[in-house]
C-alpha cells in the first residue's frame, strides 16, 4: 500500500491537471484560424463542452426543469456513481473552482484565526455549512417548477463562464494596455519588442482581437468576491454555498469508504485540522461527518501518530470522547421543506411579472437555434460558452435584458456584433440544448427551408441619413447578406432646405426575407443608436413571436 | 532635530523639489487648442514607368484561369515589369465577406495564390497576402480559401489587427486624417485584385472600390460621398498593377451576394496599370458603360486615368 503521504501528491497533481484541463478547454472554445485548409463549415477540433458535460448538478436541474438529459449530460454518471460509493471525491480531487479555492485558502495569513490554532478552531464543523443544502434545495425545487436558476452558482458553469468572459478579456485589454504604455515610452526599440513578445505569445491564449462584454463587471464582481472570501474562511464557497458540493455531500449517504479513527493513539495535536478543507472534522472528538469531507487526504497525511485512516467498510470503535461518524447532512427537515417551497414559490413570482412574456424585451434577441424562451429557461446554465465561442463578439451575457430570471444568460447585441450568416459555433458548444445543433445550410436555409431567424430588423426613419438628412448612405443594404437582400432601396424625390428638389435612394426592409442577423444594425454610421435595429420579433423559436401571416403560411407548407 | 538631520533633510527636501519642477517643466504643454499627430504619408505611389509598346489593360479568357493570369499577364509586360528581385510585395484582393468561392464575392483563390507565386518566382523578398474585412477577417480568410491559397503559394498571410493601423494624412478633397493598415504604406510593391461585383450604391466594386480595404476606421460614413472617397484612395494609393479577376461575376444582390443565382460564370482576368480603364472595361460585364460609373467620371476628371480603356490601350487575348 502506498503511503497516504502519496495519494496526497497524486490528489495534488489531480487538481492540478484537471484545472489546466479545463483551462485549455475554455481556450479551445474559440475557433482557430488555420489557413492550411479551406472549409465551407468552421467546427471546433475538440468537444469544448465535456467537462460542462460530466457535471451532475447540471443533468438533475435539467431533468427536473426539462425533463430530458440532453446529450453528453449523460457523463455525469460517471461523477454520481463513484460518489455514491465513496463520497465527495470530486470536490477535492476535480473540480476546478474547488482548486483555485483550495490554493487560495492556503496561501500563508498572518492572521491568527487563519493560522495555528485559531485555524484549527476555524476549520471544525459550523453550522453555516447547511446553507448549501438549502441553496441547493431552493433551486431543485424552482427547477421543477421550469425555470433552471442553478447555473448561477454550478461552479463548473461558473467558473467556465468566469474564466471565458470575464478573466481572459481583462487579462487582454491588460496586456494590450501593458503594451501600450511601453510603446509610449518613446524609446522605438522597447516598443518594438514589446509587439514583437504579445505577437509571439498573445496567439495562445488572447483571442485574434480584444472582445468586449456587456455586464462584464457584475460578473467579475461576483467572481472575486468567491475568491477573496478564501482569505477570510478556508473554502467558503465549497463549505457553505456550492449547490453541486451539497449535491454531492448527500449523494454520499450511503457511502461505503470513510475515514476511521483511533482513540487510543490520537494525541490531539490538532494537524488533521489544520490541513481540513471541508471542515468535517477530522480530529478525535467530534462525529467526523461524511456529506462534508472532500476525500483530500490532507488529515491523514498529517497525522504523525497514524490515528486516522480512510477505509471501505470503516468500522469504528467508538465512545463518548471519540464518537461514531454521520452520514447524514445533518438539516432539519423544516428547513429542507422551507427551501423547497421558497424555490418553488420563485417560479410564480417572477412569472406573474411582465419580464417573462407579458412585456417582454423586445431587444432580447437569442443566439441562433435556440428553443422558445419557456425552454431556454428550462436549459441554459450560464456557461458562456456560446459566448466566448461567438467569433463577432456578438453574444453577451445580460443582466436584467432578460429578466430577472435570466441574469447572464446570452443575447445578442449587434451594435457590438452582428450574427455571421453562415456561423454556427455557438450551436455547437451548448452543454444543455438550450441553443440547439444547426449546419450552415440549416442556418442559411434552401429553396424548400426558411432560414433561422433571430429577430427582424426596422428602421427608424428619424435618425436614416437618407430618410431624415436627405444624405446618401445604404450601407445596410450592402451589408445585408440574405440573397435577395431583405434591404431594398428605391429611388425617391424630397427637397433640399432651399427648396431644390433632390434624388435619393432609401432602404426599406422585406420582413419576408430579414432574418434580424444584425449586420446593418452594426454597418450603420448612425453609431451611437443606429437608425436600424434589430428586434426579436419574427424569430424561429417563437411561433407565438410572430408579424407576418403570409411568411407563416408559407413556411408551414415548406415544413409540410 | 540633530544638526545632521537638518542638513541631510534639507538635501533631500532640495532633490524633490528639483525633481518636481523638472517634471513640471517637462510635460507642461503650452498647446491650448486641439491638435492631431499625422503621419503625413504624401501620395503612395507604386507604378513602375509606363511603355508606350505595351497596352495598358489586357484582358484573357481561358477556362483555366491560372492560364488566364498568365496571358493577360504576359500581354501587358510579365511579371518580371512589375516585381524585381528582394521587392516586398503586398497583394491586396477583395476578402471583404464570409462567402465560399463560388459565391463570387471575394476573389477567386486560384488567382491570389498564382499571383503570389509568380511575385515570388520573380524574385520577391517577401509576399503578403491581406486585407481590412468587413466581416469576421478570420472566418472570411478562411472560408474564402484565399488564406490556404496564398499561404500554399509561399505568401504571409496576415489578419489586420486594430494595432496595425496608422493614422496617415491621406491627402484627399474628402479623406483626410484615416487610419491605414500598415502593410500597404509599408511595402515596395502593391498589387490590387479585385473581383468584379455589382454595388447598389455605386453600380460596381471592381478595383478602385477595393482599395476601401486599405483602410479601417469608420468606412461606413464613406457611402455619403461614396466617388469622392473612392477617387481620393486612388490618389492616395497607386498600385503597381491591378489584376481583376472577372473568372466569376456577382451580378445582383453585391457586394455581398450569397446564392449562386447572382453569379455568372465568364472565366475572365484583366490586368491593367490604368485603374481607371481597367474598371472601365469590368464594368461592362455588369452590363454597364464605364461613363455611368460615378466615381470612374470623377476619377478621370481628376487625372486619374482613361474611361475610354481603347484609348489607353488594350489587348484582348482568347
Amino acid at each position: 500500500m502506498m503511503s497516504w503521504k502519496t495519494v496526497r501528491n497524486l490528489r495534488r497533481i489531480s487538481q492540478v491537471l484537471f484545472f489546466l484541463f479545463f483551462f485549455w478547454l475554455i481556450l479551445k472554445t474559440n475557433f482557430k484560424v488555420d489557413f492550411s485548409k479551406t472549409v465551407s463549415e468552421i467546427g471546433l477540433p475538440y468537444p469544448v463542452s465535456i467537462f460542462l458535460e460530466f457535471d451532475p448538478l447540471t443533468a438533475l436541474g435539467t431533468l427536473l426543469s426539462a425533463g430530458t438529459i440532453y446529450k453528453g449530460l449523460l457523463w455525469s454518471l460517471v461523477i454520481i456513481i463513484p460518489t455514491l460509493f465513496m463520497g465527495r471525491f470530486f470536490c477535492g480531487w476535480i473540480c476546478p473552482l474547488g482548486s483555485l479555492n483550495h490554493w487560495l485558502s492556503e496561501i500563508p495569513s498572518l492572521n491568527i484565526f487563519r493560522r495555528g490554532k485559531g485555524r484549527i478552531k476555524a476549520n471544525k464543523y459550523k453550522k453555516y455549512q447547511r446553507i448549501k443544502y438549502y441553496v441547493l434545495i431552493f433551486f431543485l425545487g424552482a427547477a421543477l417548477m421550469g425555470t433552471l436558476q442553478i447555473g448561477l452558482l454550478d461552479p463548473l458553469p461558473l467558473l467556465a463562464r468566469s474564466i471565458g468572459t470575464v478573466v481572459l478579456p481583462t487579462l487582454h485589454a491588460f496586456i494590450l494596455g501593458i503594451v501600450g504604455a511601453v510603446k509610449n515610452l518613446g524609446w522605438p526599440p522597447l516598443g518594438d519588442a514589446a509587439q514583437s513578445i504579445y505577437d509571439a505569445t498573445a496567439p495562445f491564449f488572447l483571442n485574434f482581437r480584444q472582445v468586449h462584454f456587456n455586464t462584464i463587471f457584475s460578473m467579475g464582481l461576483f467572481f472575486l468576491i468567491i475568491l477573496v472570501l478564501n482569505r477570510v474562511f478556508t473554502r467558503f464557497w465549497c463549505r457553505g454555498i456550492c449547490p453541486l458540493g451539497a449535491l454531492l455531500g448527500l449523494f454520499s449517504r450511503y457511502a461505503i469508504f470513510g475515514l476511521v479513527k483511533d482513540e487510543a493513539t490520537c494525541t490531539k495535536c490538532g494537524l488533521c485540522n489544520l490541513h481540513c478543507q471541508g471542515a468535517d472534522n477530522p480530529h478525535v472528538g467530534d462525529k467526523w461527518r461524511q456529506s462534508e469531507c472532500h476525500l483530500c487526504f490532507n488529515c491523514i497525511a498529517a497525522c504523525p501518530e497514524n490515528s486516522l485512516k480512510f477505509k471501505f467498510f470503516p468500522v469504528q470503535e467508538h465512545s463518548t470522547a471519540n464518537p461514531e461518524p454521520t452520514q447524514k447532512a445533518g438539516i432539519p427537515r423544516r428547513m429542507v421543506l422551507t427551501s423547497l417551497v421558497g424555490g418553488v414559490a420563485f417560479y410564480p413570482l417572477i412569472r406573474s411579472g411582465t419580464d417573462f412574456s407579458a412585456d417582454a424585451n423586445p431587444r432580447l434577441i437569442r443566439p441562433p437555434g435556440s428553443v422558445d424562451e419557456q425552454r431556454f429557461l428550462e436549459r441554459c446554465i450560464r456557461c458562456g460558452q456560446c459566448i466566448r465561442v461567438c467569433p463577432n463578439n456578438a453574444l453577451h451575457p445580460t443582466l436584467m435584458e432578460a429578466g430577472i430570471e435570466g441574469i447572464w444568460t446570452p443575447i445578442m447585441i449587434p451594435r457590438v456584433g452582428y450574427c455571421e450568416p453562415t456561423c454556427t459555433l455557438c450551436t455547437q458548444v451548448c452543454p444543455t440544448g438550450a441553443i440547439l445543433e444547426l449546419t450552415t445550410m440549416q442556418k442559411v436555409g434552401d429553396d424548400n427551408n426558411p432560414p433561422v431567424r433571430v429577430g427582424t430588423a426596422f428602421f427608424d426613419r428619424g435618425r436614416c441619413l437618407p430618410w431624415a438628412m436627405g444624405e446618401t448612405c445604404i450601407v445596410c443594404e450592402e451589408w445585408c447578406p440574405t440573397s435577395p437582400k431583405a434591404i431594398y432601396t428605391k429611388e425617391e424625390q424630397t427637397v433640399d432646405r432651399q427648396g431644390n428638389p433632390v434624388t435619393i435612394r432609401r432602404p426599406y426592409v422585406d420582413p419576408a426575407l430579414c432574418t434580424g442577423c444584425g449586420a446593418c444594425e452594426y454597418a450603420c454610421p448612425v453609431i451611437d443608436k443606429p437608425a436600424i435595429y434589430v428586434t426579436g420579433i419574427g424569430e424561429s423559436r417563437d411561433p407565438e413571436n410572430q408579424i407576418l401571416l403570409e411568411r407563416q403560411l408559407k413556411e408551414k407548407e415548406q415544413a409540410s | 532635530m540633530k544638526r545632521r538631520d537638518f542638513i541631510k533633510n534639507s538635501v533631500k527636501a532640495t532633490a524633490l523639489a528639483a525633481a518636481t519642477g523638472g517634471i513640471g517643466y517637462l510635460f507642461h504643454n503650452r498647446e491650448t487648442t486641439a491638435f492631431q499627430n499625422l503621419v503625413s504619408a504624401g501620395e503612395k505611389s507604386f507604378t513602375v514607368a509606363g511603355d508606350p509598346q505595351l497596352p495598358q489593360v489586357t484582358l484573357a479568357v481561358n477556362p483555366d484561369h491560372i492560364r488566364a493570369l498568365q496571358a493577360a499577364l504576359d500581354a501587358i509586360g510579365g511579371i518580371r515589369r512589375f516585381i524585381q528581385p528582394d521587392e516586398k510585395v503586398v497583394i491586396k484582393p477583395n476578402i471583404g465577406w464570409d462567402r465560399t468561392p463560388e459565391q463570387a464575392a471575394d476573389t477567386n483563390p486560384l488567382l491570389v495564390g498564382e499571383m503570389v507565386r509568380l511575385c515570388l518566382e520573380a524574385g520577391a523578398s517577401q509576399v503578403i497576402v491581406t486585407d481590412v474585412t468587413c466581416h469576421q477577417a478570420a472566418r472570411t480568410f478562411v472560408r474564402s480559401g484565399i488564406g490556404e491559397a496564398a499561404e500554399k503559394s509561399g505568401a504571409r498571410v496576415i489578419l489586420p489587427r486594430d494595432e496595425d493601423f496608422i493614422q496617415t494624412d491621406l491627402g484627399g478633397k474628402l479623406l483626410t486624417a484615416w487610419p491605414v493598415l500598415r502593410h500597404f504604406i509599408e511595402c515596395d510593391k502593391l498589387i490590387n485584385m479585385p473581383i468584379v461585383k455589382h454595388h447598389s450604391l455605386s453600380t460596381c466594386t471592381i478595383g478602385m472600390k477595393n482599395m476601401y480595404g486599405i483602410i479601417g476606421g469608420r468606412r461606413n460614413q464613406l457611402h455619403q460621398q461614396i466617388d469622392q472617397s473612392i477617387v481620393d484612395l486612388t490618389a492616395f494609393c497607386k498600385p503597381t498593377l491591378t489584376v481583376i479577376d472577372a473568372t466569376r461575376v456577382l451580378l445582383r444582390n453585391g457586394p455581398t451576394g450569397g446564392s449562386l443565382d447572382d453569379v455568372k460564370i465568364l472565366n475572365t482576368v484583366i490586368c491593367s496599370t490604368d485603374p481607371v480603364a481597367g474598371d472601365s472595361r469590368g464594368v461592362e460585364f455588369l452590363a454597364h458603360k464605364g461613363v455611368q460609373v460615378g466615381h470612374l467620371r470623377l476619377a478621370e476628371k481628376s487625372g486619374l486615368g482613361l474611361i475610354d480603356y481603347h484609348q489607353a490601350g488594350y489587348k484582348e487575348i482568347s
